[in-house]
């Protein structure tokens, strides 16, 4: 090695010491993105607080039946959440049925058969499926589809299925509106359909393209290429974007309070009206008072609650193939 | 001697030959550094001179550009890394945590690899490392613009729309603006980074041939991976391998007459 | 040599060994996907469809001027709905942005592996799906009820708080595209990490950030299960102070389209026509801004 040279250059510096100005600033603006960051945290702890401090008198009242009671009566001050809770659950347990085939077969066209000129506009009508407020498909639900769905369905498989059994029960309408709980179950599926088939197209899109051409180049058809390779390879960020969907059909409030009818008794029949959790709230948080107010901000702590647990389990789900 | 080496060594003496008398700019003692547990440079200690061109050669992954990347402590922007020893920047350790080190970078410059302009208009890009630390007059601050821009051989192709985005110029204006910002800031020291390895032969050239005016005024360091380009431009050359500094000496000695069979190998092409 | 020359000698055998039955499921598969998404775009023709045949009927010019009126009377609007609307978004989002561009920023710039970025990143995406009723009891618990009645200032903070997640989620986004060699060029040039962020950073990204602060308040202009609780709704102009009840669209639409009364049905159809496309267009907008800037 060439000997290193002694001759070390020590200077005092040739310029005027420059200044750094922003030093102070530097630090202010850490702050405030870290306070903004916290703030998200804070919003969160306020809700779940929220919820707890207006629900616990209704819980401390009624106790663990506030969940397994079916009464709902103002007039006697008893509250029980479980119509609500059915209706929630079944509400968007029919959503998923519904939407998630449509959702899938929709993400499976843009990704995979649909020409490139065509894939922006109908992406973004999809995408323009989800701005739609959420009245706007309660309107809809209630005077355009409801009236269809009563005359066209409802009357028309009630008198199929009398008599049956199960069937004739589950799928009969007594008072044939068209509104109530498979109504505002379709309704939901139409509102997370957006949600759902964007997600898992962007999944797919993110399949590396190796994959599919091998696929393809041992002769595999599209529908084998979709079965047997793509949908196992994202499968379960696919159930994460489902549950994602669930998260919001579970919560939804104000299309399903126009189409679901807004029962307070249990019906054994989807053609029934019925309530869910939001819908509920919706109704009749405005003239709550006392033990009601309560028992209404009780609910909305088991929807949290629920709604939470599904939202973490998607959000992980739709994680795991982010890192991969 | 293989043509790479012959053609490499047919390059020396378009530019002048090392400086023996040249005092020293940075010294480097007993450098380490590591990524997060690994240690890419081992015990590095090196000299480089004053308005001399130096450049750092050696196969991907010798931990050249990990090198240069101590001088201005840009690696402090990845928290896993970390440096250890001593660079002595006119005799001050710029390691010492004393030192701040965005007035370290003010005086030691850099251009990297891939032209970096920044979203704004040619004029603010040149104006916004001068702003940081100086608050001159209009007048004033337009002639340091064009005096960088004439230094980076650029004036003339964009002295009609300095208004215009940085963006929209091509692959070898946008690595000139970006030196010509370097150079505004008045550094003693400039850092290049493969600076060529994205452009084409001629843009190449035109910023091979600012390096040799620039190096009346600062002092370079250029990592490289083409041997023909290190031995048209540098007055010194140090070679670099796995983490380790090898050989480093005046480049015609380099690349005529170089003392370790490893060095030799590399020029002459045998691996890397 | 072998192999060849059995393959030339029965050619035949090589075709038509595919089953029918592949090609059908694959038939079926693209006729399928094919109908649900021409069903999608449909059920998006026909809402607006329904809204131009209600809504253009119901649209005089008395609509954009008049206070919203007393049940089965003549006349009135939604004026008063329009622009208290408009103040609530405006409100929301004037609250949200700063909130959420520097908590996306902080993701994105300063939390890089930290535990509590990750963290937020996490309650974040929870935040951006919760149900938004509950957003509105948290506002009503938190505002309306220490206020002691209704406002304004509830409904915008509900708003706001609607719009953060969808802030931070697109500047975070956003930030990750720009190339970390921008951020050490202007490092390089000793730039502190704040100027690298707001003057180097920001403008790379901004195309984006825009777009999802636009989204941002396409979202909440349509939102009504928060408002519910908190900014209500009013048949009146709104107080200078923004206290008590103020008129909104979505509320409106909610209260009248399900009234017995025909003049209130008229006007929520075509409250509903006005903030629909009104929402629509700005998400075009959003996506073509986006679009233009990443085509570039």
């Amino acid at each position: 090695m060439v000997a290193l040279s002694q001759k070390l250059l020590v200077t005092s510096m040739e310029k005027p010491s420059r200044r750094s100005p922003q030093l102070s600033f530097d630090q202010v603006f850490r702050l405030a993105s870290l306070s903004s960051a916290l703030i998200v945290l804070i919003v969160l702890a306020g809700i779940i607080g929220s919820m707890i401090y207006g629900g616990l008198p209704a819980f401390r009242e009624f106790g663990f039946g506030f969940i397994t009671s079916s009464v709902w009566d103002v007039q006697r001050d008893q509250y029980g959440a479980w119509v609500a809770i059915v209706g929630t659950l079944t509400s968007a347990l029919i959503a998923l049925v519904i939407g998630v085939p449509i959702s899938l077969g929709i993400a499976i066209f843009l990704t995979q058969l649909c020409p490139p000129w065509l894939k922006r506009p109908v992406s973004t009508t999809i995408e323009l499926l989800a701005a739609v407020p959420s009245i706007i498909y309660g309107m809809w639900g209630l005077f355009v589809f409801a009236p269809l769905f009563a005359q066209f369905v409802q009357i028309p498989v009630s008198s199929i299925v009398e008599g049956l059994p199960v069937f004739g029960t589950i799928l009969y309408a007594r008072t044939p509106s068209g509104v109530g709980v498979l109504t505002a179950g379709i309704i939901l599926a139409i509102m997370i359909i957006p949600f759902i088939a964007s997600i898992s197209r962007d999944i797919l899109d993110q399949i590396p393209p190796v994959l599919r051409e091998s696929a393809y180049g041992i002769g595999c058809t599209t529908w084998e290429v979709v079965r047997h390779v793509l949908l196992p390879q994202v499968g379960v960020s696919v159930i994460g974007a489902i549950m994602l969907g669930l998260g919001r059909a579970l919560g939804e409030t104000m299309a399903v309070t126009f189409v679901i009818g807004n029962a307070n008794r249990l019906s054994p029949s989807l053609f029934d009206p019925g309530s869910t959790i939001a819908s509920r709230i919706a109704n009749e948080f405005n003239e709550a008072i006392g033990l009601q107010l309560n028992a209404l901000m009780a609910l909305g702590c088991i929807l949290f609650l629920v709604t939470f647990t599904v939202l973490v389990i998607a959000r992980v789900l739709v994680a795991r193939v982010k890192m991969r | 001697m293989s043509s790479i080496a012959v053609s490499a060594s047919s390059a020396i003496g378009k530019t002048a030959a090392a400086n023996p008398d040249a005092l020293v700019r940075i010294a480097v003692r007993n450098l380490d550094f590591y990524y997060g547990d690994f240690r890419s440079l081992k015990d590095i200690s090196i000299d480089f001179f004053d308005r001399q061109v130096t450049a750092l050669i050696g196969p991907s992954g010798c931990g050249k550009s990990t090198l240069l990347r101590t001088f201005n402590r840009i690696y402090s922007l990845y928290p896993e890394q970390r440096a250890e020893g001593e660079i002595l920047l006119d005799g001050q350790n710029v390691l010492s945590p004393a030192i701040d080190v965005n007035e370290l970078r003010a005086r030691v410059g850099m251009v990297f690899q891939k032209p970096t302009p920044f979203p704004m208009s040619i004029y603010d890009n040149i104006a916004f490392g001068i702003r940081l630390y100086e608050k001159l007059p209009k007048s004033e601050l337009d002639g340091r613009i064009e005096e960088a821009l004439r230094k980076a051989a650029l004036w003339g192709e964009v002295k009609d729309k300095l208004r215009q985005s940085g963006m929209g110029l091509s692959g070898g204006q946008q690595q000139r603006l970006c030196i010509a910002r370097t150079i505004a800031q008045q550094p003693e020291v400039i850092l290049l980074d493969e600076p060529t390895s994205a452009l084409d032969p001629i843009s190449t050239g035109k910023i091979e041939e600012l390096i040799e005016q620039l190096r009346s005024e600062f002092t370079i360091v250029i990592v490289t991976h083409n041997m023909q380009q290190a031995a048209r431009i540098s007055q010194f050359t140090a070679f670099m391998y796995l983490g380790e500094l090898v050989e480093f000496g005046p480049t015609n000695k380099m690349f005529m007459n170089p003392t370790k069979k490893q060095t030799q190998d590399y020029i002459t092409g045998r691996f890397g | 040599m072998d192999a060849i020359n059995q393959t030339t000698a029965a050619p035949q055998a090589a075709w038509g060994r595919v089953r029918r039955s592949r090609y059908v499921a694959d038939m079926a598969l693209k006729v399928i996907c094919i109908l649900f998404t021409a069903l999608g775009a449909f059920v998006l023709g026909w809402i607006l469809l329904m809204l131009i045949y209600e809504g253009v009927s119901a649209l005089r010019p008395e609509v954009f001027t008049g206070t919203t009126p007393g049940p089965m009377t003549k006349g009135g609007g939604i004026a008063n709905a329009l622009v208290g609307s408009l103040i609530l978004t405006f409100l929301g989002i004037v609250v949200a942005t700063p909130i959420g561009v520097l908590a996306g920023t902080y993701l994105a710039e300063y939390g890089k592996g930290s535990k509590l970025a990750e963290l937020i990143r996490f309650v974040n995406d929870i935040l951006l799906a919760a149900p938004s009723i509950l957003i509105g009891l948290f506002v009503y618990t938190l505002m309306v009820q220490p206020m002691g009645g209704y406002s304004g200032w509830a409904g915008g903070v509900a708003l706001a708080i609607i719009a953060v997640p969808v802030i931070v989620r697109t500047t975070e986004d956003m930030l990750r595209i720009v190339p970390g060699s921008l951020r050490e060029a202007g490092a390089a040039l000793g730039a502190p990490l704040s100027k690298v962020i707001t003057m180097i950073t920001w403008r790379a990204a901004r195309a984006g950030m825009v777009t999802g602060i636009l989204l941002a308040t396409a979202r909440i202009a349509g939102e009504t299960a928060p408002l519910l609780f908190t900014a209500l709704n009013n048949n009146f102009w709104f107080r200078a102070d923004l206290m008590g009840g103020v008129a909104n669209l979505p509320v409106m639409i909610y209260q009248f389209a399900l009234s017995p009364y025909q003049n209130w049905r008229e006007l929520a159809w075509a409250g509903a026509l006005v903030i629909t496309l009104s929402i629509l267009a700005l998400s075009i907008v959003a996506r073509l801004i986006f679009k233009k800037d990443t085509s570039r």
